[in-house]
């Protein structure tokens, strides 16, 4: 746990002043509630013998006191954290950002299956959990049983021993209790999001179900399911009842106690009534300090497990560095060339590609095809130096790409096609990507190359118009032709075309090829595909399988493969 | 449920009562010991006392079990009818983004249910029982305070429905925008990879951080406007107590009032408003619920009764399935998918239908297999009007290879064995080789009992329709209808699958299709354009 915090603090220091305040705002309020109690108890046990009712305006006043400083502070306290929250968020995410951003996305790929990055993403949120329940309510707590068993010690010293034992066994067990009860919740959590998968599953595929008759079957599976989270769910419910049981059973205990040590002292004449009152209802009060700790221990147990995950990340080293005296990158019409390169994900996993060689010679045109899981996104990433080979070596001119700097060799090329990630904004900005100051008619110029130009023109919004989360508002071929515009108005010299024309039917296909190849005429591209369309027009054709190149047509002009 | 119900009420009368008697116990206690009792004296009353704790300890060890378990049943109960409705009426009803927003509503939504029923109600008894209880108890013994509780009571009362009313839609869009928020993050960590491959990915720390600040400052302006009146409900609560303790301490000092009596009051002044500051805080809480619920109440509400399907539908090996003058209007919709299409398919024959994207084809299919009922006209199979047919019956003997199959968490052969669960391992091996898709799963690390499906191993699109369209063949029906089978399958696998489709003898088949290979192969050529048969060719045709 406490290295988790640690790694934590390192990966994301905390505003901690403000930290410190919201706290220290907390405690108050806590100390205003108790002290509330306190007073009052001593102000009537006092009233009741009778004295002038001027002596006793300091209690009242203080009662007063209390009464309006308990909510002001709570209300200040709860605008600091939350303010504190919203920092810490912010902070976190950037941190993590900036450490996530050299490991994409070669060192990611095992994350890209299902949707294990949206629930990576989901975690990073419960990092700042760290802070707002692993240090907050723990301090809070120190703060004002310490200082409520310190009031007590000036006015019966034995009180505050039986008080400070009932208060260190309310903090410690029961929130180790509700720790152990968080572990068991955690089994609930993977038990729930199984059941989710099963009922999506169910409901997504209940035509296919209904089809093969096998609904009353799925049925029963899901009530297995259903019946397995009800059961963690209500020994869950139990658990949670336990703790909060234990807290009243220790603080009558406590209350008990200290009313006896009390008592025992009053007959001896050791302290006055007075204070016998006031001892009992400070010590009734004072349990409000350690309340929040068992549901904070419970959340914090989880919030750990998802802290740790995140922080396995982002703790990686990125494999692809920057050479620390780049050679700078002069050529503005660059040759890449892949020379008997053997790439991995991992140094060990499998070879996804072996002893290839591909030249990619100024204007030429390329096109890599192959069945999926043959290696072509690979190259795209050996050039974009997403990944460094293990064997071989991968040339800009003849040069090294390692001798470089990432970015000036990102500078020569434009990728697109399916994996090319439209953003949840206007089509301007997804179109001008690239180049953030380009003017809305460069934007318009791109558009019309990629012949998306009329289409664009009749939405109402034109330009403005959103294109939904990951492009989902646009159909297949006019995604592919956005990310083409983009490619085309970053004016690089390679443009590197993944699957451009995957789930279009194919006359879209063989239109959108077209358009694609007289609006890249005199650059140099790599086309990677699965599908016919096109190419008939390219320069080479290399085929892929199981990472080794098979077959190497070319049609005039230099080979593609390296001698 | 009612009996839960019950238990809850029996659990705040029984609290309300303890905290009745404990705050009594405490006052003798204490007013026993200033007036000086001995320890000796007070023994019996402090046992008693830890009685008290210990119940009040069971009770909510009791008021947490309790609502969990009337949280749990209601929620399963919800689930279950949800996913049993889907079977029974309108199967094909949903796409795959509301399933999975339903199916999320229905287990995560449970959180919020789960807080309404488990915490909510059971806390809305103890706002309704206990400060009732106390205010009863005080007004015999001191009418000025009870008198100051009664008017304040209210007043957090009414605040609380001003924290509710005016601040619950504010909060909720602030909510809102936080979950924008995470979205946008989410898609730029999506993204990573063109953002890095366009050198724009360092730029994003900066937009990052920006739009999180924007965020801040703009939630910050709405907090302060509704923590405020959750201050004010604070502020009502503890002055009440302070204003009780003054004057109730101002009439002792007059030597109007006595200790005990006036301990008692201060002691249960804070748990007059305990219960409804508790259940103020879970007010947001118990609105989600209640969305959620009906949410789930509302798509697995009862359908209107169809009409009785008995007929057992003709066996397919010798009968015509015929559509006459067919139609098909979406529900509030004026202009038809499909409209007046005639289509005749003959015992062991092989249609294909073809036509741009949106023609009505797959409505054609869903109408065929018994998920859509025409609007208008008829489809008939062997004579018998399909509408009074029983379903399972007639789906016994069709195959439906969709678009987009979906692949379930289980091995290989399990969802190939879908199509028929009774056949052994060799014909599923069988189908599995027609369907080209043996090769590859014998290259799985694992063969044909790979985990696939959600958090199992990934397959390709391709490899999906191969394992698919074995699961259509597995099923030996009389009637196999394929929509798309060939789309998103590179062209040697395609050239497999084209194949293994017409090497099918015996049933018939409709095939709903772009490519025109695939197209070539068949008996027949049905175009659909706009809803309507545009053009019907024979093979040779077709091939030409």
């Amino acid at each position: 746990m406490i290295a988790t915090i640690r790694r934590t603090i390192r990966l994301a220091p905390p505003p901690w002043l403000r930290l410190s305040v919201s706290i220290l705002l907390g405690a108050c309020a806590v100390a205003c509630g108790i002290g509330l109690m306190g007073t009052a108890g001593y102000l009537i046990a006092r009233a009741a013998e009778r004295p002038e009712v001027l002596s006793l305006s300091v209690a009242i006043v203080a009662v007063r006191f209390f009464g309006l400083a308990r909510p002001l502070a709570r209300y200040i306290e709860r605008l600091a954290s939350h303010d504190v929250a919203l920092r810490l968020l912010a902070r976190i995410r950037v941190s993590f950002y900036e450490r996530l951003e050299p490991l994409a996305p070669a060192e990611l790929d095992a994350y890209r299956k299902g949707d294990l990055l949206g629930r990576m993403v989901g975690d990073v949120e419960a990092l700042q959990g760290i802070y707002l329940r692993g240090i907050g309510p723990p301090v809070v707590c120190l703060v004002v049983a310490a200082a409520a068993v310190g009031v007590s010690a000036a006015i019966l010293p034995q009180g505050a021993v039986v008080l400070g034992c009932g208060l260190l066994l309310a903090a410690t067990v029961v929130p180790l209790v509700g720790w152990r009860l968080g572990r068991a919740a955690a089994g609930s959590a993977a038990a729930r999001g199984s059941l989710t998968a099963e009922l999506v599953e169910l409901l997504r595929g209940a035509p296919e179900l209904v089809m093969c008759g096998a609904g009353p079957d799925a049925l029963r599976r899901l009530g297995e399911g259903d019946r397995a989270v009800a059961r963690l769910s209500r020994r869950e419910g139990l658990a949670v009842g336990v703790t909060d049981g234990l807290g009243i059973a220790i603080t009558g205990v406590t209350v008990a106690g200290v009313l006896a040590v009390a008592a025992a002292q009053r007959s001896a004449g050791e302290i006055d009534g007075v204070m016998v009152a006031t001892l009992a209802l400070l010590s009734l009060a004072s349990f409000e300090a350690v309340g929040p700790l068992p549901q904070a221990a419970r959340e914090l147990s989880s919030t750990l497990a998802a802290a740790s995950r995140v922080l396995d990340i982002v703790d990686r080293e990125p494999r692809v560095c920057d050479p620390a005296e780049p050679a700078p990158v002069i050529a503005s019409r660059p040759t890449f060339a892949l020379e008997h390169v053997t790439a991995r994900y991992s140094p060990a996993g499998p070879a996804v590609l072996e002893d290839v060689s591909i030249t990619l010679a100024v204007g030429r045109r390329v096109a890599l095809v192959g069945p999926s899981g043959s290696g072509k996104t690979t190259v795209a990433n050996l050039l974009l130096r997403f990944l460094d080979p293990v064997e071989g070596r991968v040339t800009l001119d003849g040069r090294d790409l390692r001798e470089h700097r990432q970015e000036d060799v990102r500078r020569l090329l434009a990728v697109g096609g399916q994996n090319s990630h439209l953003f949840s904004t206007t089509i301007r900005e997804n179109v001008r990507l690239a180049n953030p100051d380009a003017t809305d008619a460069a934007v318009e110029d791109a558009l019309r190359r990629a012949r998306i130009s009329d289409w664009v023109a009749t939405l109402p919004d034109g330009l403005d118009t959103l294109v939904g989360e990951e492009g989902g508002w646009l159909s297949g071929g006019q995604r592919q032709r956005i990310s083409l515009a983009r490619a085309l108005l970053a004016a690089r010299p390679v443009v590197i075309l993944d699957e451009p024309t995957a789930h279009l039917d194919p006359e879209t296909a063989e239109a959108l090829m077209d358009d694609v190849l007289s609006a890249l005429r005199g650059k140099t591209l790599l086309l990677i595909t699965h599908r016919s369309e096109g190419l008939e027009r390219m320069d080479a054709i290399l085929e892929l399988d199981g990472g080794r190149i098979v077959s190497d047509t070319r049609r005039g002009g230099a080979p593609a493969t390296a001698e | 449920m009612r009996l839960l119900l019950a238990a809850d009420v029996a659990i705040g009368c029984g609290t309300a009562l303890l905290v009745l008697v404990q705050a009594t116990l405490l006052a003798r206690i204490i007013a026993g010991s200033y007036s000086g009792s001995t320890l000796a004296d007070l023994r019996p009353l402090l046992g008693l006392l830890l009685v008290v704790f210990a119940g009040r300890a069971g009770l909510a060890w009791a008021f947490e079990a309790v609502g969990r378990l009337a949280a749990t049943s209601v929620l399963s109960r919800l689930r279950l009818d949800l996913a049993a409705r889907r079977f029974a009426d309108d199967p094909a009803a949903l796409d795959g983004a509301q399933s999975a927003d339903l199916a999320a509503a229905g287990v995560y939504g449970a959180t919020a249910l789960e807080t309404y029923f488990g915490r909510f109600l059971p806390q809305l008894v103890l706002a309704a029982v206990v400060p009732v209880a106390v205010l009863l108890w005080i007004l015999p013994i001191d009418i000025a305070s009870a008198a100051i509780m009664l008017v304040t009571l209210p007043l957090v009362a009414v605040f609380m429905v001003l924290v509710g009313g005016y601040t619950a839609q504010r909060t909720r869009e602030r909510a809102n925008a936080l979950g924008l928020l995470a979205t946008q993050f989410m898609g730029v960590v999506r993204g990573l990879p063109t953002l890095r491959a366009f050198n724009r990915s360092r730029a994003q720390t900066e937009v990052i951080a920006e739009r999180s600040d924007a965020y801040r400052q703009a939630t910050l302006g709405t907090l302060r406007v509704s923590f405020l009146s959750g201050a004010v409900l604070d502020l009502a609560a503890t002055l009440a107590i302070a204003l009780v303790a003054v004057s109730v301490g101002l009439r002792l000092d007059a030597g109007r009032m006595t200790l005990e009596p006036a301990l008692v009051i201060l002691i249960l002044a804070p748990e007059l408003y305990l219960p409804l500051r508790s259940l103020g805080a879970l007010y947001h809480a118990s609105a989600d619920g209640v969305a959620v619920a009906s949410r789930l109440l509302s798509a697995s509400e009862a359908p209107p009764a169809g009409r009785t399907r008995a007929r057992r539908p003709p066996s397919l090996r010798d009968s015509v399935v015929r559509l006459e003058r067919v139609s098909y209007a979406y529900p509030g919709r004026p202009v038809p998918v499909v409209s007046d299409v005639d289509l005749a398919l003959l015992p062991g024959e092989m249609v294909a239908l073809v036509g741009p994207t949106g023609s009505g084809k797959s409505t054609i299919a869903s109408m065929l297999l018994g998920f859509t009922a025409p609007t208008a006209g008829s489809i008939t199979v062997g004579g018998v009007d399909l509408a009074v047919c029983d379903l399972d019956t007639w789906r016994a003997s069709v195959a439906w290879v969709p678009q987009h199959p979906t692949l379930f968490r289980a091995s290989v052969a399990e969802n190939i064995r879908l199509g028929r669960p009774a056949a052994p391992v060799r014909e599923v091996h069988a189908a599995a080789r027609l369907a080209g898709a043996d090769a590859f799963i014998r290259d799985l690390q694992r063969g044909y009992d790979t985990m696939v499906g959600d958090g199992g191993r990934q397959v390709s699109a391709g490899q999906l329709q191969r394992i698919a369209l074995a699961r259509g063949f597995l099923r030996r029906a009389s009637l196999l209808v394929l929509d798309e089978p060939t789309a998103n399958v590179d062209r040697e696998s395609a050239g497999t699958i084209v194949d293994a489709i017409a090497g099918l003898r015996g049933s018939t088949v409709l095939v709903i299709t772009h490519a025109p290979d695939l197209a070539a192969v068949a008996d027949r050529v049905v175009e659909v354009r706009g809803g309507r048969v545009a053009q019907a060719r024979a093979r040779a045709v077709a091939t030409a």
